[in-house]
């Protein structure tokens, strides 16, 4: 058995242990970004008394002639075609929703779905009209921020090392074993409740640690950045990704790679 | 207690994981999450501690007060408890919606002290009869992350090792009267013995099997669990069942062997933590809350 006890020690800004000379442009709502009024307001901003000001707590991004300001965490905002992992907990309860839904569907279940529309108080509907889509079986939920999901053409990924993953644009991961028949995708609505075989189980769990790492670094969240840092962890035990200096010295490798490879 | 919803899937993934001994986040059925303990983080305390496990966050403040002794034990001090489940850690704890769950860990943590080894109640007397010391443990629960006996025990006996009570004297006077001179000396303190002081394991049974340190996730699919109050030496002082499931005796052997086992272990890790901590002395970097 394992137990570990320790003193706590006060986190490192982010920017020291990097070794960045210069800092993000951080913003407060209020917090006036430029008098120029040169510039193209995009997201985040708006105009007031002839100063551009920041509506959100962010950082200043510049593209030429476009201010936006980028917020660090937000409550999810859907769009249009973004791909979601939600849990039912709620439903309409009529006779006809009983006799048909009831059989698929219950409160708790998790389902992967498309945004179909927005509505303007904010709330989304959402449709499952493909086999991709449907009720999620067997698997890990990891719930992080939605502004560490990167914006992909696809958010549904088999990765080499044995599992797949679908990344929702609100936050939800979820990590699953691949299912062996090719035509069987993770949709449907009848789960298959049968043993995980152990290997599938430590590289879900592997996985799951090393999101979890990532998301406590404040890295974004892609295929390519987590597969880097599933690499880097296996010279450890899974159980010991998670304390903290392993965390770093992984996630540290992880930025390293991702730098090597842009550049 | 706090709750998560799960799927039927999700909870036979996790009841299949356990009885293979490889949980959601790679642990064995044994393992802990890694544990951070802190003392002296409140200032007009006697004694403070804070304990993070995983997503656990536990405060505990102890003030020594001068009060007279219960009628039937004039000899003695006592500790009274008190649990706060604030709003912050859940919104079922919302405004009374965390009383009930307060309650029972306090009715808890009066059980696993009630016997007269944990804490020599003899030492906080002052003068029989008229007056002694009385310890005022309160635990603010900061965030619910599973396994929360195991943690407010951990965090209530690093603040009993931390609380310094002042020294105090008894003068009497001709007449009779008496009088309770306080030490002139701010640091002249006399502190408690903890060897003795229990800590709380708790057992979840998943399946067939059993674990420790059970998730939020876990304790989800679990539908009875084992509360067992250990000392240093693997003593049990009491036990408690919870839960909606029976178990059948040979669990429960089985589980409070466990127990005992994990909770030596827990006692030793602790002890090294608090001595490494009191020897770096006044030098120590404070962590406390903003870190």
């Amino acid at each position: 058995m394992a137990m570990e006890m320790r003193l706590p020690v006060a986190r490192k800004p982010l920017s020291e242990s990097l070794g960045r000379e210069s800092k993000k442009h951080l913003v407060v709502p209020g917090d006036t970004i430029t008098t120029d009024t040169g510039f193209m307001r995009g997201h985040g901003t708006y105009m007031g008394e002839e100063k551009l000001i920041a509506s959100v707590a962010g950082s200043v991004e510049r593209v030429n002639k476009l201010i936006c300001v980028k917020a660090l965490k937000t409550r999810y905002n859907g769009e249009v075609g973004d791909i979601v992992v939600g849990r039912i907990t709620e439903r309409r309860r009529s006779a006809e929703d009983e006799l048909a839904m009831r059989g698929f569907l219950q409160e708790g279940d998790l389902i992967s779905a498309e945004v179909q529309a927005v509505f303007s108080d904010g709330a989304v509907s959402l449709h499952t009209r493909s086999l991709k889509y449907g009720k999620l079986g067997q698997g890990v939920l990891v719930q992080v921020s939605p502004s560490l999901v990167k914006r992909q053409k696809t958010h549904f990924h088999d990765l080499p090392c044995g599992a797949s993953v679908i990344l929702g644009n609100n936050g939800f991961i979820w990590i699953y074993p691949t299912p062996e028949h090719k035509e069987e995708d993770a949709g449907g609505f009848t789960a298959n409740l049968e043993p995980v075989s152990l290997a599938d189980r430590e590289v879900i769990s592997r996985l799951r640690n090393c999101i979890v790492s990532l998301v406590t670094q404040r890295m974004m969240l892609y295929d390519t950045s987590i597969l880097y840092c599933y690499e880097a962890s296996l010279p450890h035990q899974i159980k010991d990704i998670l304390k903290p200096e392993i965390m770093e010295e992984i996630v540290m490798e992880t930025r390293q790679r991702l730098l090597e490879q842009e550049g | 207690m706090a709750s998560v919803s799960l799927s039927e899937a999700e909870k036979v993934y996790i009841v299949h994981g356990v009885q293979e001994d490889l949980r959601v986040d790679g642990r064995g059925c044994e393992d802990y999450r890694c544990v951070e303990v802190e003392t002296d983080v409140v200032s007009n305390t006697s004694g403070s501690a804070r304990v993070k496990l995983g997503h656990t966050d536990i405060l505990v403040g102890v003030k020594a007060e001068m009060g007279t002794p219960k009628l039937e034990k004039p000899n003695e001090g006592y500790l009274e408890f008190f649990v706060d489940c604030s709003a912050n850690a859940t919104p079922e704890f919302e405004g009374r919606g965390g009383d009930d769950l307060g309650t029972e860990i306090a009715n808890t943590l009066y059980r696993i002290f009630n016997n007269k080894s944990s804490i020599d109640l003899k030492s906080l007397c002052i003068s029989p009869r008229e007056h002694c010391w009385v310890l005022y443990v309160d635990v603010l629960l900061l965030e619910c992350g599973g396994n929360l006996f195991d943690a407010i025990s951990v965090a209530v006996k690093a603040a009993l090792f931390n609380t310094r009570i002042p020294r105090v004297r008894v003068l009497e006077d001709e007449e009779g009267s008496k009088d309770i001179e306080l030490s002139d000396d701010p640091y002249d303190c006399i502190r408690l013995s903890v060897e003795n002081v229990p800590c709380i394991v708790t057992l979840c049974k998943i399946g067939y099997r059993h674990v420790v340190d059970a998730t939020l996730q876990e304790e989800a699919c679990s539908l009875a669990s084992l509360l067992v109050s250990v000392t240093s030496k693997g003593v049990v002082t009491c036990m408690r069942k919870v839960g909606k499931g029976s178990l059948d005796p040979e669990s429960i052997f089985e589980m409070m062997e466990t127990g005992k086992r994990v909770g030596k272990v827990l006692h030793t890790s602790l002890q090294s933590v608090l001595h490494k901590e009191e020897s770096l002395g006044p030098k120590r970097q404070k962590v406390g809350f903003l870190g």
